[in-house]
């Protein structure tokens, strides 16, 4: 991270907190933020937290290791959340996982070189009655089936275009 | 910015919620509220203060629940499930440790579903346990494998741990971590944040992959630890322990060029009988002198003597200090902090390294013990200082970390080579088929024997300051100690309150002792005592370094503390007595018998006061020949600081 | 379609909450307990009860907190509730803050549902320009807002104790009891945690009176339940019915005729099998939050199993013994199963364990994990035990990348 990166995630940080006035309840929120936008809660951003709430860092760790929509290292651009309850499952499930697999070339639990695509289970995404469902970022998609897959990617695909991809690659190299 | 704030002073710390501290509870009937509440416990009916938890209930009525996550210097937690009883009405057992009796209930503490819930629980942990009992410090003293032998555990009936599975961390000079053999009681996590106010430690992850883990599980390191081993003395299994070299110091015994010497500082001798079977308290220093020698050591020597060198050079420059603040206006230099425990002193160049100024720049005893060795004592015996292997007996574990910073060189040697625990120390001499309560008595050799009272008492909370003050007022005053305080006893300064407050006013001013003279002459000092005409010294003591924040906290914010003139801070709950190297277990109780036994040898002795050790007179005699604080004493005996932070990169 | 009633579905924004403001916090209270609602989560403890024991507590500060941390597999009633009747829902839990003396609402909200963030920050700000929220509601001189606070992926968090350790910054490891949270809950004060479903009922409890409600259900249960069905069936979705209708009368209504099996109350929930599809859904029988998998005669009773255990293994916090390191115990023994590897002693160990994990468990989510394993392993043996490896369906290994 660049020197001016941290100064200005310290400056938006210091303001969360200003927000929630350095109060501890206020640090789901704060980490929610932070996560959404930097795609991970860095060991920068969690000492940041940790000072301005007055707690420690490893406090703070211990919160992000806990909940799975936070992270410590870099997620994807787009999380890819695939439901993997039992009605989800009856309807189809391991199918759509595979195709998902094969199609982004990695497995679960992994994020794509190019950082676009991260690939989860997840929790009952409360779509029972239209599975097997899944999230990419906050966008629900069911009754997908393999065929849909593809359709799903490319669309996130182009909306990241060939231009803006290459700035990701550079920035990741950075 | 605000300031931090000590985490303890948020609601809620991630290790335990503040509503689940003992007693801590609201509701039931008002007017239970302080007055008694019957129980029934197994058929034996009782009546405990509201509030009491039905394992405390049980213990006054003789009945044992076992327990593994509990500890009595933490708070609760609930998450082991060993402790399960029946509570008559509850649906689900119930755990022992946690639940207050706010209303006369009916318990059972052993059923079938009880046992068979007890087992459980143990079956399930060992089956996640590295169980190498053969090879583990902990083994015969293990909480796991007592609870193993009490409930029959004949068979891993859901298997066992064939291999490890997490690379042991060795990575710190004082407390290594196998997460191996961790049961994920928390204990640690619960001491480090609640206790010592350090955060080193928390639970990470989630699931069955939940462990115990530093900020990012990095190297402890890497991370802000102040090696105080507190986590040690609480761990009920061998997932924690210090770094021993023992090995190390065997080699040096049997090498016939080394000339092995060993510092014995004063807890060690308070506690190390309880190795070997003895009940707390029992003081077994001249066995021990006996049993170090018999294990091979050269020499044996007494770390007060140079407790009682510290109290001079720390009390003059208490002395100059106060000179400079109150005489020639100089600010920021005071309280003086004592520096004599490396826990404390790492605790401060971390987290309030912008008070570094007003810590006391002398080395702690064991260090000043180590530039001695290697320098007048060589000298004196004709010895090659390159020959001489320094060890320490030490009841601590950042000891380890201290004889290991760059700067402990003033000999040109290393000062101290190896740091021995309490318990490596008895591990030590039961290897080389002694058994130390058999053994006949002998005192410490020369010139480092026969030291005061005061560097005796340096192992308990508030000894240091009890130990200056005996001397400090003897010279200011030019009264005796024993004419100011009865039998010369600081009673204030001692106990476990976790921070204590005295003032004392200079009843009247004697004259500047000659020991001072090259200071006077360098303007250091006045010739006279009468600045300090009356004056009211100011001090306070704090034990375990989450005490040691709030006084922090307090000085920061302009509280009463910051008006003191002199402040002893020990990073372990009662002292030294207490350390991370010490027998384990502790408890409160415990720690009261060994200070009990270390007052009452203090009491015994006819030399009481630092100043009045001949060994030490005889030190600045020959050696430190321009007195305390003075340029030869400079260059061994003190020290400088880093300012560490507590960010990490 | 006998047994479908829509009684929760029409509701005048406001009305529950107008009669409520015009009575005294005790007399709400009383009509909620005349009504006789008990908790539409699943563990079914009186409203009345609650929001009393609250109530009676002095404190400065108190909170009222909507638990829409919906987890539960195969539970959605809440999703479609959080859409479409937010306005019953913000009535009813400024109704349970009036009743308890709370100035602040939480609505904790799946990070799952985050989409769902922007239609109720909307409506929330739409009640307070017309005067349902704010200072002095409907003129009544009561203030109270109401604040969406997010989850972050955690299905333990739907435990009230661990949803506030969660609320307050830590992770969501549920805490001891006693202290209960109406005491000791968010911040040291007295909070109580209500469902989703029980806030938008006692909106309309208020509105239309105790008695109405009594009108539906049975003595012990009364009122309606919505139900969240899935799986195996034709017409799965939220049905809402009343309280004591048999689990025959469940599966007509859904289509799932041939079923061998019926999950009651989620991946938490009982495994019911064919033969006793004349129990009913009622806390005097079969209590459930609203969960209702069907379970169709292909379907392998052992691939159920490790469906719920390898997410049970995934969502325990990791705190207690029983729940850490039982449930992957359980996981592997479906497994052995699966692959015709576990000997009748070892299966009687592991049912004693789901005992001891039922019992000895910090939280509802250690003593009810363990439910679909006894039930499956005690109703359906024939099925499970003796196979040869092949029929094993499944790769067997649990499925790694959540959290990662």
């Amino acid at each position: 991270m660049l020197a001016t990166e941290r100064e200005s995630l310290r400056h938006e940080i210091a303001e969360l907190a200003e927000k929630f006035e350095h109060k501890r309840d206020g640090m789901m929120p704060m980490l929610e933020t932070i996560q959404e936008k930097y795609r991970c809660v860095s060991d920068f951003a969690m000492q940041e937290v940790a000072r301005q709430l007055g707690v420690f860092p490893t406090e703070v760790y211990g919160v992000v290791s806990f909940y799975s929509f936070l992270s410590t290292e870099p997620k994807g651009k787009f999380v890819i959340r695939l439901c993997r309850t039992l009605s989800c499952d009856f309807a189809g499930k391991r199918e759509v996982a595979r195709q998902l697999e094969n199609e982004l070339g990695i497995r679960f639990g992994e994020t794509t070189k190019d950082r676009l695509f991260s690939l989860e289970y997840c929790n009952c995404l409360g779509m029972c009655d239209n599975g097997p469902a899944l999230l990419v970022n906050n966008d629900v998609y069911t009754r997908v089936h393999p065929e849909l897959v593809s359709d799903i990617l490319e669309k996130y695909r182009r909306m990241f275009g060939p231009a803006s991809q290459l700035e990701e690659m550079e920035a990741h190299h950075a | 910015m605000p300031e931090k704030k000590h985490p303890n002073k948020v609601a809620v710390t991630s290790a335990v919620p503040t509503s689940e501290k003992p007693h801590v509870v609201t509701g039931g009937k008002p007017g239970d509220i302080g007055g008694l509440v019957s129980v029934k416990i197994d058929d034996i009916e009782l009546k405990v203060p509201f509030g009491t938890t039905i394992l405390e209930a049980a213990k006054t009525a003789g009945i044992r629940i076992p327990t593994l996550c509990y500890h009595e210097d933490l708070c609760l937690a609930g998450v082991c499930r060993i402790c399960v009883v029946e509570v008559a009405k509850q649906r689900t057992l119930q755990t022992s440790c946690t639940f207050p009796i706010t209303e006369p209930i009916t318990v059972t503490t052993t059923s079938q579903r009880v046992r068979q819930a007890r087992r459980h629980v143990l079956d399930l942990l060992l089956a996640k346990h590295y169980g190498e009992c053969y090879s583990c410090f902990r083994n015969n003293n293990c909480e796991l494998q007592a609870l193993a032998k009490e409930y029959g555990v004949d068979f891993f009936r859901f298997g066992h741990v064939e291999k490890p599975k997490y690379e042991v961390d060795r990575s710190s000079y004082s407390v290594v971590r196998d997460m191996n053999k961790c049961v994920l009681c928390r204990r640690c996590v619960r001491t480090c944040i609640d206790l010592q106010s350090v955060g080193v430690l928390t639970a990470a992850q989630r699931s069955d992959r939940t462990r115990i883990e530093t900020f990012l599980d990095r190297p402890l390191a890497d991370v802000i630890c102040i090696n105080c081993g507190q986590c040690i003395n609480r761990c009920p299994t061998g997932a924690l322990r210090a770094k021993d070299p023992s090995d190390e110091i065997w080699a040096a015994i049997d090498d016939p060029k080394k000339h092995v010497v060993m510092q014995t500082a004063p807890s060690p001798r308070a506690a190390i009988g309880e190795e070997f079977g003895l009940e707390p308290g029992t003081s077994v220093t001249q066995e021990m002198n006996t049993a170090i020698r018999r294990a091979g050591f050269d020499m044996v020597f007494d770390t007060n003597t140079t407790a009682d060198l510290t109290i001079l050079e720390e009390g003059t420059e208490l002395l100059h200090r106060l000179y400079k603040a109150l005489v020639q206006g100089e600010k920021g230099i005071l309280p003086q902090f004592t520096s004599c425990s490396p826990g404390w002193v790492k605790f401060i160049e971390h987290f309030y390294p912008e008070f570094l100024p007003c810590l006391s720049t002398c080395k702690s005893p064991q260090q000043m013990f180590g530039a001695l060795i290697k320098t007048y004592y060589a000298q004196k015996q004709g010895i090659d200082p390159a020959d001489i292997v320094s060890v320490s007996l030490m009841p601590c574990s950042a000891k380890k970390f201290e004889a290991n910073r760059p700067e402990m060189h003033a000999s040109g040697y290393k000062d101290v080579d190896y740091g021995l625990t309490t318990r490596e120390m008895a591990q030590m001499i039961k290897e080389a088929g002694i058994d130390l309560t058999r053994l006949p008595k002998s005192h410490f050799d020369l010139p480092f024997g026969d030291a005061s009272g005061a560097g005796l008492i340096f192992g308990a909370t508030g000894g240091v300051m009890e130990a200056a003050i005996r001397t400090v007022v003897e010279v200011v005053t030019g009264l005796k100690a024993e004419q100011v305080f009865s039998d010369a006893n600081v009673i204030p300064v001692r106990g476990f309150e976790g921070i204590k407050y005295m003032e004392i006013a200079i009843p009247q001013l004697g004259p500047v002792p000659a020991l001072f003279n090259s200071l006077i002459k360098k303007g250091k000092l006045g010739a006279t005592w009468d600045w300090l005409k009356g004056a009211t010294l100011k001090i306070a003591v704090a034990h375990g370094t989450a005490n040691a924040r709030k006084l922090m906290d307090d000085i920061k914010a302009g509280g009463k503390f910051s008006q003191c003139h002199f402040i002893e801070v020990m990073a372990c709950p009662g002292g030294c007595l207490g350390g991370g190297g010490q027998p384990i277990p502790t408890s409160p109780s415990i720690r009261a018998a060994r200070a009990k036994a270390i007052y009452g040898e203090d009491m015994g002795l006819a030399l009481r006061k630092s100043h009045e050790n001949p060994h030490v007179i005889k030190l600045y005699e020959e050696f430190l020949t321009d007195g305390p604080c003075g340029e030869q004493s400079h260059k061994y005996l003190h020290t400088h600081y880093t300012p560490r932070g507590d960010y990490l990169v | 379609m006998a047994n479908v009633v829509h009684i929760m579905e029409r509701y005048e924004p406001g009305s529950g909450l107008k009669k409520a403001l015009s009575q005294s916090r005790q007399d709400v209270i009383r009509t909620v307990r005349e009504s006789g609602i008990k908790g539409r989560g699943g563990a079914g403890f009186p409203t009345a009860v609650k929001w009393n024991l609250c109530a009676v507590v002095q404190s400065e500060k108190k909170f009222i907190v909507c638990n829409a941390d919906e987890g539960e597999p195969g539970t959605f009633k809440d999703r479609l509730l959080l859409a479409e009747r937010t306005d019953a829902l913000f009535d009813g839990i400024t109704i349970g803050g009036y009743a308890i003396g709370a100035k602040l609402g939480i609505i904790y909200l799946r990070a799952e549902y985050t989409y769902m963030r922007p239609g109720l920050e909307a409506k929330l700000a739409e009640r307070r320009t017309s005067g349902l929220l704010g200072t002095s509601i409907l003129g009544s001189g009561c203030n109270f807002d109401i604040e969406v606070r997010m989850g972050a992926g955690a299905y333990v968090c739907g435990e009230e104790t661990a949803l506030i350790q969660s609320l307050e910054g830590n992770r969501g490891e549920p805490r001891n009891r006693p202290p209960y949270p109406v005491n000791t809950g968010l911040v040291g004060a007295p909070t109580s945690v209500n469902n989703v479903e029980t806030l938008i009922a006692c909106a309309h409890i208020l509105a239309k009176g105790p008695e109405w409600f009594r009108k539906f259900g049975t003595e012990a249960s009364t009122g309606t339940k919505l139900l969240s069905i899935s799986g195996d069936c034709k017409k799965p979705g939220v049905y809402e019915v009343p309280w004591g209708i048999s689990l025959a009368d469940v599966i007509d209504l859904c289509g799932g005729e041939g079923a061998k099996a019926v999950q009651v109350g989620g991946a938490s929930g009982r495994t019911v099998p064919a033969a006793q599809f004349r129990r009913k859904l009622g806390f005097e029988d079969l209590a459930t939050g609203g969960s209702i998998i069907i379970i169709g005669p292909e379907r392998d009773l052992l691939d159920v199993a490790e469906n719920f255990l390898d997410f049970f293994v995934e969502e325990s916090c990791g705190q207690c013994t029983p729940c850490r390191e039982g449930n992957p115990k359980l996981l592997e023994g479906v497994q052995l199963l699966k692959h015709g590897k576990c000997s009748i002693g070892y299966l009687r160990e592991l049912q004693g364990l789901g005992r001891t994990m039922q019992a000895a468990s910090k939280c509802g989510l250690g003593q009810s994990s363990a439910n679909a394993f006894l039930d499956i392993t005690e109703h359906f043996r024939s099925e499970i035990l003796g196979r040869v490896s092949e029929r094993g369906q499944g790769s067997g290994a649990r499925e790694q990348g959540r959290a990662s």
